[in-house]
């Protein structure tokens, strides 16, 4: 098992450093002069630029300025917003809003997407299961901003069960509508995956030897079929997780959630380019986190993981 | 090798020798078309509803995208007056106007174009890198497959809208198709790569790679002309697929703004625009996203069919 854990935290490192070494990279490729451009239209004095020049280490190399950019990340300095205030001031305050919509709409999504995938596995072919892989295809060809316009349109305007924008405190009854719309990102696939999960496990020699045995439906299908079918909907849940941190952006920002994803889509939409780029990199960051957690709970979990080169 | 001598499988046996001549058995129809994947999968596919919707679709949309004139004699830009803004359909103006007065139809027909050429320069990017990285990774396999599949996990990683959304951040003076299709495609090559890595590792040991080996094909000769034909079936469904997820890319960058300038059609940016306006002129939005939808959808109810037909496994699923 320590070995395991070793050997995916080595292999995190080169991701880590490529990752932030391309945004790193982007960034730098960008082109004028940062210092510059906090003039204005005003000439600078030179040795007030030299200074500054130097504080920002922007008279190092380029490969000294990534290194020492990535001292700073690791001591949990990711610069600071447009507006002056450090991007972790603004991650403690906005990132517990961001994992409980996350949480929320991975709730949701796997108990709609395995009850929904479950009985079209047992019904194949009847009309449910035609019905339900018809809604999942409209759901993947769907973007995410439609189908929060159309939840806003119906719930919010038209029938006025749930509030447009979220108040102050995001109370979790003000996230449901939000969280809805975040989960049919990856509803979809859930459904898909269980489906096809439970007609192969349905057509396992265990099953047939359980209704030989005169068990009843009522029994097997809970035991035998879900339970056996549920390991890789598990699997794709968990590391949906990330993706649904991430993904946050576009639902966060149009139904003004104060989260982290908020942040980022009101610094794209004013063109703030460098508060951009730190969000990008935390948010980078916390997806190869959460993926890692993940294999490593995975190892714990399934000890035939573990031994899988 | 022990194939050397001839062993009849037990098919051959089926029937009971008295009843059925020893020369029936062995006829074999030499007249009779060889059937090969791609003939079955074709067979397969004409049969299906979804596919001939997708099909009929896809094709309007292209036709729509090269020929908008044909669909539409409102200028999109030219005639808009503000006294229309927001305003309902007319006999003239069958999808109503938008805030800036113009015709909503007639900017969805031209802004066609400009969502199907993403989808096809990304596409057209995101194969021919995923085909190189996962072609050498799977064949070569080695030192070559840890540099290149490590390269790819590293873009694999970074989640591509975000990707994208600093590139065109960087690059926010020269925003064009070009541009955005670079900085969506630079980040979405690595799924192709995988599937077809994936599927060249199964391929590459079957018995006519070996056969064309011992004749002394070269290498490369051998991956181009025997492994990659026979490895390509999964990339075509993960093509189709991905190129609505490439319209999808777009129009959520020109949403967010920081895809195309507000000059480019798009429906991305129709979409952006007419957010504000979702409780007065509900119109202006909905018309773009739903042909947005269903061209994405097509895109992807295509990508299905052929991954059906293809797939003997998920064949049996339906």
């Amino acid at each position: 098992m320590a070995g395991y854990i070793l050997r995916r935290l080595l292999q995190a490192i080169p991701v880590l450093l490529g990752t932030t070494f391309l945004i790193y990279f982007m960034v730098f490729a960008m082109p004028g002069d940062p210092l510059l451009a906090l003039f204005g239209d005003k000439t600078p004095n030179p040795a007030l630029l030299e200074r500054l020049r130097q504080e920002y280490h922007l008279d190092q190399p380029f490969i000294v300025q990534y290194f020492l950019y990535l001292g700073g990340i690791f001591r949990g300095d990711f610069g600071t917003s447009f507006s002056g205030e450090a991007v972790s001031d603004i991650l403690a305050r906005t990132f517990p809003v961001t994992i409980r919509l996350a949480i929320m709409a991975l709730i949701i999504e796997f108990v709609g997407g395995v009850l929904i995938g479950l009985v079209s596995g047992l019904r194949k072919g009847k009309l449910f299961d035609a019905s339900a892989l018809v809604v999942s295809l409209i759901f993947i060809s769907l973007p995410i901003f439609v189908i929060a316009f159309v939840a806003q349109y119906i719930f919010g305007i038209q029938l006025g069960w749930a509030r447009t924008t979220v108040s102050t405190g995001a109370p979790i009854q003000d996230l449901i509508l939000p969280a809805f719309v975040l989960a049919s990102i990856s509803f979809a696939q859930l459904i898909r995956l269980t489906r096809a999960s439970v007609i192969e496990t349905q057509g396992l020699d265990f099953v047939r030897t359980a209704y030989g045995k005169g068990l009843s439906r009522r029994r097997i299908i809970p035991v035998h079929i879900l339970r056996n079918s549920l390991i890789p909907v598990v699997t794709y849940a968990a590391t949906d997780f990330g993706v649904l941190l991430v993904g946050a952006t576009v639902t966060e920002g149009i139904f003004n959630v104060p989260g982290v994803g908020r942040t980022l889509y009101q610094a794209i939409i004013r063109g703030e380019g460098p508060t951009v780029v730190s969000f990008v990199t935390v948010m980078v960051l916390i997806y190869l986190a959460v993926n890692l957690v993940v294999d490593l709970l995975y190892g714990l979990l399934d000890p035939r993981i573990r031994y899988v080169k | 090798m022990s194939n050397n001598s001839f062993t009849p499988t037990p098919k051959h046996f089926v029937a009971p020798l008295e009843e059925t001549p020893l020369v029936a058995i062995d006829a074999v129809n030499v007249g009779e078309r060889p059937s090969n994947l791609w003939i079955d999968a074709w067979r397969d596919m004409r049969r299906r509803p979804m596919f001939w919707i997708s099909a009929v679709i896809i094709l309007l949309v292209i036709v729509v995208a090269l020929f908008p004139t044909l669909f539409t004699s409102v200028p999109p830009n030219d005639n808009c007056q503000l006294s229309n803004s927001n305003g309902g359909p007319t006999s003239d103006h069958l999808l109503g106007f938008t805030k800036q007065g113009c015709d909503v139809f007639s900017r969805l027909v031209h802004g066609t174009s400009t969502s199907l050429s993403v989808g096809i320069i990304v596409t057209i990017l995101t194969t021919v890198l995923g085909i190189l990285f996962g072609a050498f990774a799977g064949f070569y396999g080695g030192w070559l497959d840890s540099i290149l599949s490590r390269a790819g996990d590293i873009f694999f990683s970074i989640p591509y809208i975000l990707a994208a959304v600093v590139i065109m951040s960087v690059f926010s003076a020269y925003r064009n198709v070009f541009i955005i299709s670079l900085a969506i495609g630079i980040f979405a090559w690595p799924a192709t790569a995988r599937v077809l890595r994936a599927e060249i590792l199964r391929v590459k040991n079957s018995d006519y790679v070996m056969a064309a080996r011992a004749t002394g094909v070269t290498n490369f000769r051998i991956l181009v002309r025997h492994v990659l034909p026979n490895s390509i079936a999964p990339v075509i469904v993960v093509t189709t697929i991905s190129l609505g997820a490439a319209i999808v890319a777009e129009a959520t960058l020109s949403f967010l703004g920081v895809g195309l300038p507000n000059s480019t059609m798009s429906w991305g940016n129709d979409i952006s625009a007419a957010q504000v306006d979702l409780r007065t002129a509900p119109q202006t939005l909905i018309y773009p996203s739903l042909a947005l939808s269903i061209t994405v959808l097509a895109f992807i109810m295509m990508g299905e069919v052929i991954r059906d037909a293809l797939d003997p496994k998920a064949r049996a699923q339906r």
